[in-house]
């Protein structure tokens, strides 16, 4: 196995992009990234996207993709894990280079969500649970993870207010991301009156519905030594039931515990080492089960952490630093693919009024579902 | 849902048809041919008694298409008696009536429908558990 190495990030800015289409989307970022690392060619394209088939209706990503950015002819592949899908590509590609079966890769992950309307995104979405006994009862995904929360609060006595601190934080550092759909400030008192849309979650605990696309060129370390960004320490993925009434212990997040874990031992850190997390925010909830499924705080104990500031930069352990899905945006297929191109960020020194000083070691966790697909990726300055 | 998806799932959908795992005595809902607390492959079926409590629950006000006439409805995980955990809405009772704990049971009732004229989804839904006539 090769080690690989980051040697080019490209995104587009995150929101409501009318005038583009997908194919757009998925150009600017692969464009971008190739320019970044300066190269004209790569073998092989992996597009993680979950919802162009249903909301777009357009499927065969690869080709497609690798066609309008004037690659006709290499191997391309869309690679599908629901909102895991962008980290799902990344790790075809970096399976591809530390195989030693391609030298340049490009991971990217796009996704359009604004051409349809809300009801026709919402059921999209939805398609990341089990259709047969979840969804056909009438759940959204706003609804599971309003499940979850309720749970959580029941089980460990806490407000709704003290989930507060999730949101004020990645707005707080979506403000100074260029990239971030949403880039003002958001107060606790914003937060506690904002529109509920599964009670006990409402707007400001949810991640918007937005367009956007990332990609980062992978390549081998001893081949590419000049041009490395960042070192991709590990790549890890574990599964789960797809059903959230299946799981063992529906708070427990059995499957991000399990991913950490790999990639913890593939890199040979423990969760004290790292010095940031991108964390999978799509509710404030997720924030909260996974810090604690990750080994950065007991169960029951993840909200504390919001609370007392310890994921802000300069605390602890610095969460969503560029706004994460929830100030930056969550276009599903694309957001495993934004998380790791902060981290190159952020372990270049190059993340502005978000830096996390000293940041050598970050780690990124993209979610499918409500937790049945978990990948990590852990990278390292150079 | 399609009319064959729909057909597949009845014995679910109306009676809770389940399953007892043969080598390790769990009970199994919805039915699939490897047990999930023991990866052994022989079941036999058995019946549920529809009666479980509230594990957790939500009031949505924002529904995936089909289900937008109904908002704000109640959905719940219910934890069942004999073991397995459901998702399902909770009828016969608005949000503010419902507490984790609390006891509910089966009941059939219309879950949606396609289009104006397409079929209507008949399933389970779960009510606070009546208390019996004296």
């Amino acid at each position: 196995m090769r080690d690989v190495v980051i040697i080019g990030i490209g995104q587009t800015p995150v929101g409501e992009h009318w005038d583009k289409s997908l194919r757009h989307l998925g150009h600017d970022a692969v464009m971008a990234a190739m320019a970044d690392a300066g190269i004209e060619t790569a073998g092989a394209l992996y597009v993680g996207n979950m919802l162009s088939g249903q909301l777009t209706g357009q499927e065969h990503l690869g080709a497609l993709i690798a066609d309008f950015v004037g690659l006709r002819g290499i191997e391309a592949l869309k690679i599908e894990a629901a909102c895991g899908s962008g980290a799902a590509a990344l790790r075809v590609g970096v399976m591809a280079v530390a195989s030693g079966m391609h030298d340049v890769v490009l991971a990217c992950g796009v996704e359009k969500m604004t051409d349809t309307i809300g009801g026709v995104t919402t059921a999209a979405l939805a398609t990341a649970a089990d259709q047969e006994y979840e969804v056909s009862q009438g759940i959204s995904f706003a609804g599971l993870n309003a499940l979850l929360m309720r749970r959580y609060m029941h089980e460990f006595g806490m407000k709704h207010e003290a989930f507060a601190g999730f949101t004020v934080n990645a707005h707080r550092n979506g403000a100074h991301n260029p990239y971030a759909m949403f880039q003002s400030p958001v107060s606790e008192a914003a937060y506690l009156k904002a529109g509920m849309i599964a009670d006990p979650i409402n707007l400001l605990d949810s991640s918007p519905v937005c367009d956007g696309a990332a990609c980062v060129v992978l390549a081998p370390a001893d081949r590419f030594r000049d041009r490395a960004r960042a070192r991709v320490l590990a790549s890890a993925v574990a599964t789960d039931c797809l059903a959230m009434h299946d799981r063992r212990d529906p708070l427990a997040l059995d499957a991000v515990a399990l991913s950490s874990q790999r990639a913890y031992a593939q890199a040979r850190v423990t969760p004290a080492d790292i010095h940031l997390f991108e964390v999978h925010d799509a509710f404030s909830i997720m924030s909260a089960l996974s810090l604690e499924a990750a080994g950065f705080a007991p169960r029951g104990a993840g909200v504390r952490l919001a609370m007392d500031g310890e994921i802000a930069i300069g605390g602890r352990i610095p969460i969503s630093t560029m706004g994460g899905l929830k100030a930056r945006g969550h276009p599903v297929g694309a957001t495993g693919v934004y998380q790791v191109v902060e981290l190159v960020q952020q372990l270049t020194g190059q993340a502005g009024a978000n830096q996390v000083g000293g940041a050598a070691l970050g780690m990124a966790q993209n979610i499918g579902g409500s937790g049945a697909t978990v990948i990590t990726h852990i990278l390292s300055a150079i | 849902m399609s009319i064959p998806r729909n057909w597949r799932t009845r014995q679910q959908r109306y009676s809770l048809k389940a399953e007892v795992c043969n080598t390790c005595g769990n009970t199994i809902f919805p039915p699939r041919d490897v047990c999930p607390h023991c990866a052994e492959q022989k079941q036999s079926w058995t019946n549920l008694s529809g009666r479980g409590e509230v594990y957790s629950y939500t009031t949505m006000y924002n529904a995936p298409s089909g289900f937008e006439e109904y908002t704000p409805y109640t959905m719940a995980l219910v934890k069942l008696s004999e073991g397995p955990m459901l998702t399902a809405q909770l009828t016969d009772v608005d949000g503010n009536g419902v507490a984790i704990g609390m006891p509910v049971e089966m009941v059939t009732r219309k879950l949606t429908q396609d289009g104006d004229e397409g079929q209507i989804l008949y399933g389970y839904k779960f009510r606070p558990l009546l208390r019996q006539a004296v």
